[in-house]
């Protein structure tokens, strides 16, 4: 390996790495508020890329089908659950919330469409549809269980990821896609030609891990949310619901994979069931920054890019095997690391 | 219930497996034989996850190491099923060893995470080897032969399949009631109960990891050799987590839960597979997985119980016999009432900058009871984790019966002989009272593994069986063995702590704060308990809160402020000690 191919893969390993990143910031973000592990995160940002695909190419995407049957499931959920507590007046706040909202979001998207917008627009739409998701899930699947063990709640956040990929088949279609690039510019930095991609994919990433930074030291939402994720019954006395940060922990979570889904479709063909490895790999960033520290995932998502990148110059075949074999070495660095109080499993 | 009932309906379950072959179509047969081999799988996940507590996302994984290993002695090089089967077993047990060694000292979700990346790793491997077939896999793998008989049609291998299958159950119940089946059970009470008892957290995991690999590696060997075939497919995540939802939907305690499980999601699964179609025509595959997701979510939200303790709840119970008189366990060696049995010296420990305990300095006389008393903040309860290994002094010394345990593990420190209660009671509520104070007896006794598995080691166990009785008699709890301990008040989960720390029998007697929380009625009945262990020379330190209940008992008292010892001696003489009433109740204005 020459200098040069070291340039190379490492360039090529910072940008795989800095959207890995945005995916591993909005696990940690999610973890920290709703102690969920939420391994369908990858899911979410392939459908991203499917999404944009779909407008791309002027069809209505399955993102809207998906919007639409989550949006009445969560509806009809919250809806029995108010009646069975005997709060009829909250019904038409929760209809507009679960049912109206998502689907004044999939009116503009189909409105907008009919004029033929450019790309940036496409993406923003694409990002709009994509975030009522995640925050529906909650609703249907971890509200009921809210106060669940991590572990209870993370054999069922496997169970919802194999769900998604089963309706990703169905909503999206087997073919793999791969969007327009969004830049073709390209520079030249000590020799090394870097595309353009890459150095929006690296200034997207800085962006809004900068934007994530100052809504949590600016805003009151984005303190009550840290408030929630120090401790839940703490805030909880202090007035913020914490199903109420949770649904913003995973709007907020949702738009950074939605970002890097945008980002990674012009570079990779992402297909229906991708978001797995990419999900997981964010995740072992994640855990570097043991699911509580924002530059620790960052830092880590980084690493775990250029890692892969020079796995697969050594072996194109094996390098999802050297990445995850290298979870189980940081696994144990942080759990020496740690010092965490011992948590009785439930009966 | 009695044991001749449950023995009847054994027998008839077997005669109709026995029987099954004869009278149903292949079809079903075929479905039946699937039903099995994951069953094996289910069950290792049964005892990994709903016993020890520990979730695994991988066990498709091992499933697959076996079939792989098997396919490639018999299909690649054309030897033996059998020399197969020693491969797959060998291979599958090495991995799962290597890999709990590394893994299992991960707490709780961290351990999870790392069955996810491995279960993934594995299941990369076997589609990107050469030698593996790639992603086609490996086809013409031989049936099965024994003797001349070679076990082609899925009638034959039934027999086999099933016999493995019953094999299996009898051999882990009998597990689950053996001294090691016992640890195992304790493992979901967290390591600090787990490692007071003497036992090895770590070693006991690793025996049960290795044992969920080891029936995975059945299955695998079994299904490499019923389907003839194979690929990467069946051995990835997403089967993974279907031996998960097999095990858990069966009832993850439960052992029988596993082939219960198995039998559910196979059927269910067919089922789906027919009618599907019907619904969303040319979409079933991704629906089925939807399907399937869904319904696993829906359980974990409602029913996360299980079926067969849901249906055993409704059966009656088991009558069981109360354990006869047997030889009984050897004792210890116990020191001379009143020489030195603990030397605590200068023992510090901090936590960042708070120092918790500060350069305490005390002895315990063999044959007293001593308390240790001092107001909320003091470090009692830092200097009782000390004593007992759960902590690590940072300076100092610890000497117990004339050896050092200032570095010894928790587990080490308990075989020493010195048994602790706790302060919030730490109890296998689904376990029996017996069952309980049978945990004690961990470290004086020896039946291992295997005996345990086969019942080789009768003559120990009833033995055991009888001093946790001798034990329950002892503290009063003598007339209900059987009765679960989480159905006893508050009072009496004390009293069977106190039981399971004495079914040890302990040198020096640990008690953190054993009073706290029970009426006056109850305080009297506990102190009368204590005084009668004195009165058989036993040595108890007592952590307590308790004023009346301390002075009327011990012999000395030591007492804490501020991580600082502030005085020490008899009862009376601290009553009156002026800085005590000053830590106690303020400076004199």
């Amino acid at each position: 390996m020459t200098a040069d191919i070291a340039a190379i893969l490492a360039i090529d390993g910072i940008a795989t790495g800095a959207v890995y990143a945005l995916v591993a910031i909005g696990t940690v973000l999610i973890f920290t508020v709703t102690r969920v592990i939420f391994i369908p995160f990858g899911d979410i940002a392939a459908f991203t890329a499917l999404t944009l695909a779909a407008l791309d190419a002027k069809q209505l995407p399955g993102t809207v089908g998906l919007v639409v049957v989550l949006a009445c499931m969560a509806c009809a959920m919250e809806v029995v659950a108010l009646a069975r507590a005997g709060e009829l007046r909250a019904v038409p706040k929760a209809v507009f919330g679960y049912l109206m909202l998502p689907l004044i979001v999939v009116g503009i998207v189909w409105l907008t469409m009919r004029f033929n917008p450019p790309m940036p627009v496409r993406i923003v739409l694409a990002l709009l549809l994509i975030m009522p998701i995640a925050p529906l899930l909650d609703r249907i699947v971890f509200r009921p269980i809210a106060d669940a063990s991590v572990l209870l709640l993370l054999t069922v956040s496997v169970a919802l990821h194999f769900a998604l990929v089963g309706l990703g088949l169905l909503f999206f279609g087997p073919e793999g896609v791969r969007t327009e690039p969004l830049t073709s510019m390209a520079i030249e930095i000590a020799g090394v030609h870097v595309s353009g991609q890459t150095v929006l994919i690296l200034t997207a990433a800085l962006v809004f891990s900068g934007l994530l930074f100052a809504f949590f030291d600016f805003t009151l939402i984005g303190k009550a949310l840290r408030a929630t994720a120090l401790n839940r019954t703490g805030a909880r006395l202090m007035g913020i619901r914490p199903a109420r940060a949770g649904t913003i922990a995973y709007l907020l979570g949702s738009l950074m994979a939605g970002v890097s889904g945008v980002l990674i479709a012009p570079v990779n063909t992402i297909f229906y069931d991708s978001g797995f490895l990419l999900g997981l790999k964010a995740f072992v960033g994640a855990i570097v920054g043991g699911m509580a520290s924002y530059p620790g995932a960052a830092l880590g998502a980084f690493g775990v890019g250029i890692i892969e990148s020079f796995a697969s110059f050594q072996s194109s075949t094996l390098k999802d095997v050297i990445v995850f074999s290298l979870l189980i070495p940081i696994l144990l660095w942080r759990s020496l690391a740690s010092q965490h109080s011992e948590e009785e499993v439930e009966e | 219930m009695t044991l001749q009932q449950i023995r009847l309906i054994i027998a008839a379950v077997i005669a109709c497996l026995v029987a099954a072959p004869f009278v149903l179509n292949p079809f079903s047969i075929t479905l039946l034989n699937y039903i099995g081999i994951y069953s094996l799988a289910a069950i290792g996940l049964a005892l990994l996850t709903g016993v020890g507590g520990i979730v695994s996302f991988g066990q498709a994984a091992f499933v697959g190491v076996a079939a792989y290993s098997t396919a490639w002695v018999t299909a690649v090089n054309g030897y033996s099923p059998w020399l197969g089967l020693v491969l797959a077993v060998v291979l599958t047990c090495s991995i799962a060893a290597i890999l709990g060694f590394v893994t299992l000292r991960l707490g709780g979700h961290f351990l999870s995470l790392s069955t996810v990346a491995w279960g993934l790793a594995i299941a990369f491997l076997f589609g990107n080897i050469d030698g593996l077939g790639q992603h086609n896999g490996i086809s013409g793998i031989p049936p099965i032969s024994i003797g001349p008989l070679a076990l082609v049609e899925s009638r034959q291998i039934y027999f086999l399949i099933w016999a493995i299958v019953v094999a299996v159950l009898f051999v882990c119940y009998n597990l689950l009631d053996s001294r090691i089946g016992r640890a195992m059970r304790a493992l979901r009470g967290g390591n600090t109960l787990v490692e007071s008892l003497g036992i090895s957290a770590f070693q006991i995991k690793l025996a049960t990891f290795v044992i969920a690999a080891f029936l995975g590696s059945l299955s695998g060997w079994l299904y490499a050799h019923l389907g003839r075939f194979v690929s990467p497919g069946p051995f990835e995540a997403g089967m993974g987590i279907e031996y998960l939802m097999m095990a858990m939907v069966g009832g993850a305690g439960s052992i029988l839960g596993g082939v219960v499980g198995a039998a559910i999601v196979t059927l269910l699964k067919n089922t789906v597979q027919d009618y599907l179609p019907l619904i969303a025509k040319g979409a079933s595959g991704q629906l089925e997985i939807v399907a399937f997701s869904a319904l696993f979510i829906l359980f974990l939200q409602r029913a996360r119980q299980g079926i067969v303790p849901f249906l055993a709840s409704f059966l009656p119970d088991l009558k069981q016999s109360r354990p006869q008189a047997a030889d009984p366990l050897p004792l210890r060696d116990k020191p001379e009432p009143g020489t030195l049995l603990l030397k605590v010296r200068e023992a510090q420990r901090r936590f960042g900058g708070l120092v918790a305990v500060n350069n305490v300095s005390f002895e315990v006389k063999s044959g007293e009871i001593l308390g240790l008393i001092g107001p909320n903040g003091a470090g009692k309860t830092t200097m009782f984790n000390l004593l007992t290994g759960a902590l690590r002094a940072n300076s100092g010394e610890i000497a117990f019966a004339g050896r050092s345990i200032t570095h010894d593990q928790q587990f080490h420190i308990a075989r020493a002989g010195i048994s602790r209660t706790f302060q919030h009671v730490k109890l296998r509520p689904r376990m029996t009272l017996l069952d309980n104070v049978l945990l004690g007896t961990y470290s004086r006794t020896r039946t291992g593994l295997l005996a345990g598995a086969f019942r080789l080691n009768q003559a120990e166990e009833a033995s055991a069986r009888y001093e946790a009785l001798k034990q329950l008699e002892r503290v009063g709890l003598g007339d209900k063995p059987f009765e679960l301990a989480g159905n006893l008040p508050l009072g009496n989960q004390r009293v069977l702590e106190i039981a399971r720390a004495l079914a040890a029998d302990p040198t020096l007697l640990v008690l953190d704060e054993p009073a706290a929380g029970l009426r006056r009625q109850e305080k009297l009945k506990l102190a009368e308990l204590l005084r009668s262990l004195r009165a058989e020379h036993l040595t108890i330190l007592l952590v307590e809160h308790d004023m009346e209940f301390v002075m009327s008992l011990v012999d000395r008292i030591v007492v804490l402020d501020f991580g600082s010892k502030l005085c020490e001696g008899e009862p009376a003489a601290i009553r009156s000690d002026a800085r005590v009433q000053e830590a106690y109740l303020g400076g004199v204005a």
